[in-house]
């Protein structure tokens, strides 16, 4: 056999490896295994590259790899789980740059050498397009998320995206038309940086899982798109699989919203809606409480609801809920979580924290899990979300967020609401479930608003 | 490879991509992203290449770049998804 032969192969059961890594990932008991899995496929890639007879020097190519993997260690190792949202952002981009590189040095070399065909000219430009947007897109996500800079949409965003698309498009034909003009790759990327910027730029809040996934979608298609440039199989099978998941997470959490791509990428709002006045919600409704009332009635409460939301994250309470469930469970009570697929900044993210303060996964009840049982619940305690429990979006068609499926939170017997104001959540509308009869409002930061019910039942 | 078995090979692979991922269940949402990230980092062995060779400065220096940047990728993505990951127990874990 070849040195190509045995790279080949060597492809082979890295892809095999990959696939089976995917499936492990899907499923709780098997994840670890599944990531080791990846993990030993991309060792294995790496390895059977390092064979390929065109490489000449070795002295750049390990030292990008020392540099790449201190780098990405040190990332991965601090990251606090609040943050998690920001760093698979920032990953997701520097695999979209990656990809333009490559598809970049790749496309001069042919270029020089006078080999250009339009296969390899069309899979050079769409990587470029997409792996460009995939990094500045990240950025931009990562910058948000991080809270480094307030950015937001500003007037004439619409038009100006629309004539850099027109510039990209006709920059991609140039470099197919006339690929030895290499200035027309270089506006191509340009073109497609700032596109990503003004893509994502104007999108926030709860819109961000959305945003976070279809870039994750991105990065892989990307990759797969580099593997035309490159003729490999092993990017493409690999870049697929990955641009595939990404999609259908991006699915899932639009369907979460009742929003559609187009609405979330193009900053919209379901319009027409008719937006209730707050004070005409709340007017002199609102039942505020404290800690020790709570206290007393999850005493004698059975069941126990906890839906969290963004604002757990924000006020790192993960660790004072596990105790609340603790001091809650020992007293015999039931305690369960149910956890909108939208809470928090990505898909997951709220899982990932209550798994960091060591609550079983099997407490983590998602929508379609929890809701059937709300009408058997005695208290549930909202902790920092506000649209996921709206009742509106079942009852008022004319509401902005109709038909959003929403945890059904006022059906249980009385529902505690941890949050600092009556401030509205990111469809910007006032949540009657804060008036509503069975509803008592705990205001305060809701770290300590836990920790002080904690403290109330402990001295009861 | 011909452009017809490459066209092949992503439309199989997308589908099975999306066959692999379709029921998983929420609490992994996050895990699953950050690991397929970490295997979209594949385009690493595209970059060692164009590191490796010496065509020219120009393309050094970007297969350079491209591999920091993979690599970033790959070995952050998978020990933060196996961090991730080690966090997530089920009924096994005693309480102190």
């Amino acid at each position: 056999m070849s040195a190509a032969d045995v790279t080949s192969v060597a492809y082979l059961v890295a892809a095999v490896l990959f696939i089976l890594g995917l499936k492990g990932l899907a499923r709780p008991r098997t994840a670890p295994r599944g990531n080791l899995l990846g993990a030993s496929g991309m060792l294995v890639a790496i390895l059977a590259t390092l064979l390929d007879r065109s490489i000449v020097d070795f002295r750049v190519l390990l030292a990008g790899l020392v540099v790449g993997s201190a780098i990405g260690a040190v990332l991965a190792v601090r990251v606090q789980m609040t943050g998690m949202p920001q760093l698979v952002a920032l990953f997701n981009g520097f695999g979209g740059g990656a990809s333009v590189l490559v598809a970049g040095a790749s496309f001069l070399a042919v270029v020089d050498e006078g080999l250009v065909d339009n296969q390899l000219a069309i899979a050079a430009a769409l990587t470029a397009l997409i792996g460009v947007v995939t990094l500045t897109g990240s950025l931009v996500a990562f910058v948000k998320l991080q809270e480094v800079l307030s950015l937001g949409g500003f007037r004439g965003q619409g038009v100006l995206r629309a004539v850099l698309a027109v510039v990209a498009v006709a920059a991609a034909v140039m470099v197919v038309v006339s690929p030895a003009d290499t200035g027309w790759f270089w506006l191509l990327v340009g073109a497609g940086a700032l596109l990503g910027i003004l893509g994502t730029v104007a999108i926030g809040g709860a819109d961000m899982p959305v945003v976070i996934a279809l870039l994750n979608a991105f990065s892989g298609l990307a990759a797969s798109t580099a593997g035309f440039v490159l003729d490999n199989p092993l990017l493409i099978i690999a870049g697929s699989l990955v641009g595939a998941s990404g999609v259908i997470l991006t699915q899932i959490m639009c369907t979460s919203m009742n929003r559609s791509l187009f609405d979330v990428v193009f900053g919209s709002m379901a319009t027409g809606g008719v937006v209730a006045d707050a004070d005409e919600v709340y007017g002199d409704r609102v039942t505020s409480t404290s800690a020790e009332e709570v206290a007393m009635i999850l005493e004698v409460a059975e069941r126990v609801v906890i839906v969290p939301g963004y604002g757990l994250a924000v006020a790192q309470a993960q660790h004072a809920v596990r105790d609340l469930m603790r001091t809650l469970n020992d007293a015999g009570t039931e305690v369960v979580f149910g956890i909108h697929p939208v809470a928090g900044r990505m898909p997951g993210h709220m899982n990932v924290l209550l798994a960091e303060a060591e609550i079983d996964y099997e407490c983590l009840l998602d929508m379609d899990q929890v809701n059937p049982t709300f009408a058997q619940t005695d208290v549930t305690i909202v902790i920092g979300a506000n649209d996921v429990v709206n009742p509106l979006a079942r009852t008022d068609p004319d509401s902005p967020i109709a038909g959003m499926p929403v945890l059904n939170v006022d059906e249980s017997r009385t529902v505690v609401v941890i949050k600092r104001s009556l401030g509205a959540g990111f469809a910007g509308i006032p949540n009657p479930l804060f008036a509503a009869d069975g509803t008592l409002m705990l205001f305060g930061d809701g770290k300590k608003a836990v920790l002080d019910v904690v403290a109330a039942l402990l001295n009861a | 490879m011909t452009l017809l078995i490459a066209l092949t090979l992503f439309v199989l692979a997308v589908f099975l991509g999306m066959e692999l991922i379709s029921k998983v269940p929420a609490t992994l949402h996050t895990p699953l992203m950050s690991g397929s990230n970490a295997v979209s980092g594949i385009t690493l062995i595209g970059a060692l290449v164009s590191a490796g060779t010496d065509h020219s400065t120009l393309t050094t220096l970007l297969g350079f770049f491209a591999v920091v940047l993979a690599t970033i990728n790959v070995v952050g993505g998978f020990l933060v998804t196996g961090r991730m990951l080690s966090m997530f127990s089920s009924g096994s874990r005693k309480r102190p």
